[in-house]
């Protein structure tokens, strides 16, 4: 990314700003009904009041601990096949296009199944979650081990380097960096995903709240919660950019 | 087969057989018909039928409760209308607010670091608010496939004008090009590759965004087909309606992957799918 200049940042601030002036000028104005954007200060109380109750946080915690559990399952998952792929270059040229394949279809289309198998519970979450997260995980992985250069690999083996010492000194530092770009946007896509289920069918979590208070018409209460998921995952990208940036640079 | 490979590279001579195991193409046939024999079995043997049918029951479903249904071919059609609708939309504004953002080096810093934060917020969470503004019909689809599948298009339109070579611009400038010239013998041609990824990517986000659209809330759509299906726990008629989807999915992408073996210039094929979608 280029070098943020002081005039190209004030651009970025002038946007928040204009954003959040239009915001309360269309509401002041009243030319726009309360429904579809309510104001400002309505949503910050909402905000405000939502922090004070214990249901707030469980919903928190519900959504967050679906995503990892779905994100554990699709890490370990979908390294291990992305790893037994690269193991053989015929297995690469015969999976690799199913995966991406399967990937550019929306898994979103099999979410009725989901609800089926494992109930409206956060078990379907975690699940669709899974198998959305797989995909990336899975993809990258194949590409980190598959596009290792041939000549670090024969180095090692001839300076007597044994499987174990060529996996941990070459092969993984190699694929650490596409490794963990792989897992950022599985993290990512398992978040809205779970998130996307919950909205869709669930009983419990961020996505459901949203949905409720739409379906209860409280405007200031949604665009709280849809405020407090932008916030969240804002955060949540750049501590993983920072983070990626620290591994690739090392 | 060992000493026909030794005399014959690449055994050329081997059994047909021989040379089938080893191309991918009919390796990942037989893999998806082994996926599909024992997904038979499993449904035909032991699957509660209330949740899982064999394949070919869900074909026999296909012909029986999807094609004979004239209100489940029309909203199939909706579908296919609503997701070609947002992604003409994405495609057009995508390219549009692409190529001002990435007409200066200026309006690229200040302008881009926006674009992506947009793309990085998890728009699902818009999805109820996207409902109560358009309705319960076709537009609230649109405009969530759309709002999905634009940001990938500008993402990739922006980053394919920065990787124009300054030395290239300036020596068709020197040659006397116009500025009009420039962007069309220069900065197009080199943008292609980039700008077909994010046509990629954006297909898959708008059919994503329709879909999602679909399943939350619909009248008479798909969704609505889907959630009956499910709810009166009949699944060979909603795995045949998901199948049709993810084919009408298929056709879409294969359509862009096409257009974009035809007009990228030069003899390269498609390259894979592209993850990183900030492109670093």
């Amino acid at each position: 990314m280029q070098r943020a200049s002081l005039s190209s940042r004030s651009v970025q601030y002038v946007f928040l700003v204009f954003v959040a002036a239009a915001w309360y000028f269309l509401t002041e104005s009243g030319n726009i009904s309360r429904l579809f954007l309510p104001k400002p200060g309505d949503v910050i109380d909402a905000l405000t009041r939502l922090f004070q109750t214990a249901s707030f946080w469980s919903a928190v915690l519900v959504t967050l601990t679906t995503a990892l559990k779905g994100f554990v399952i699709a890490l370990v998952l979908g390294v291990l096949a992305g790893y037994l792929v690269t193991r053989s270059k015929l297995a690469i040229a015969t999976i690799e296009p199913l995966i991406s394949g399967l990937f550019t279809i929306p898994i979103t289309l099999f979410f009725p199944m989901f609800i089926l198998f494992f109930g409206v519970g956060t078990g379907s979450k975690v699940a669709y979650g899974a198998t959305y997260a797989f995909f990336p995980i899975a993809l990258n992985t194949i590409a980190a081990f598959s596009n290792m250069e041939k000549r670090y690999l024969l180095a090692a083996q001839s300076m007597g380097g044994s499987r174990w010492d060529i996996f941990r000194y070459v092969l993984m530092p190699g694929a650490l960096p596409v490794l963990f770009t792989g897992l950022r946007i599985g993290f990512f896509i398992c978040l809205a995903s779970v998130l996307g289920g919950e909205t869709i069918s669930s009983v419990a979590g961020i996505g459901r709240n949203i949905a409720l208070a739409a379906e209860l018409m409280e405007p200031a209460r949604m665009f709280a919660w849809i405020l407090f998921v932008v916030c969240m995952s804002v955060t949540l990208n750049l501590l993983a950019y920072s983070f990626e940036n620290k591994i690739r640079s090392r | 087969m060992t000493s026909l490979t030794s005399t014959q590279p690449r055994s050329t001579g081997s059994s047909p057989l021989a040379k089938m195991l080893k191309s991918p193409f009919w390796l990942r046939v037989g893999l998806i018909a082994i996926v599909v024999a024992l997904l038979e079995y499993y449904g035909r043997f032991h699957a509660d039928p209330a949740f899982m049918r064999p394949p070919s029951a869900v074909l026999d479903a296909f012909f029986t409760s999807i094609v004979s249904e004239p209100k489940i071919i029309s909203a199939l059609w909706l579908c296919v209308m609503e997701i070609a609708v947002a992604y003409a939309m994405a495609v057009a504004f995508g390219l549009l607010i692409g190529l001002v953002i990435g007409a200066t080096n200026f309006s690229r810093a200040a302008l881009f670091p926006i674009v992506l934060m947009l793309f990085a917020i998890p728009q699902v969470a818009f999805m109820p608010l996207v409902i109560m503004i358009f309705g319960l019909g076709p537009a609230a689809k649109i405009a969530f496939g759309f709002s999905h599948g634009i940001f990938p298009i500008i993402v990739n339109v922006v980053a394919g004008m920065r990787d124009v070579k300054e030395l290239h611009v300036r020596g068709a400038k020197s040659m006397g090009a116009s500025n009009a010239d420039v962007i069309r013998h220069v900065i197009l041609p080199n943008m292609v590759p980039s700008l077909f990824t994010g046509l990629r990517l954006g297909m898959t986000l708008t059919l994503l965004g329709v879909i999602l659209a679909e399943l939350y809330v619909s009248t008479g759509g798909v969704g609505y087909y889907t959630r009956v299906f499910a709810e009166n726990y009949n699944p060979a008629p909603l795995f045949a309606l998901t199948l049709c989807l993810a084919v009408i999915a298929i056709v879409f992408n294969e359509l862009v992957r096409i257009a974009e073996n035809r007009l990228t210039p030069g003899k390269r094929k498609a390259p894979k799918i592209q993850l990183s979608e900030s492109g670093k």
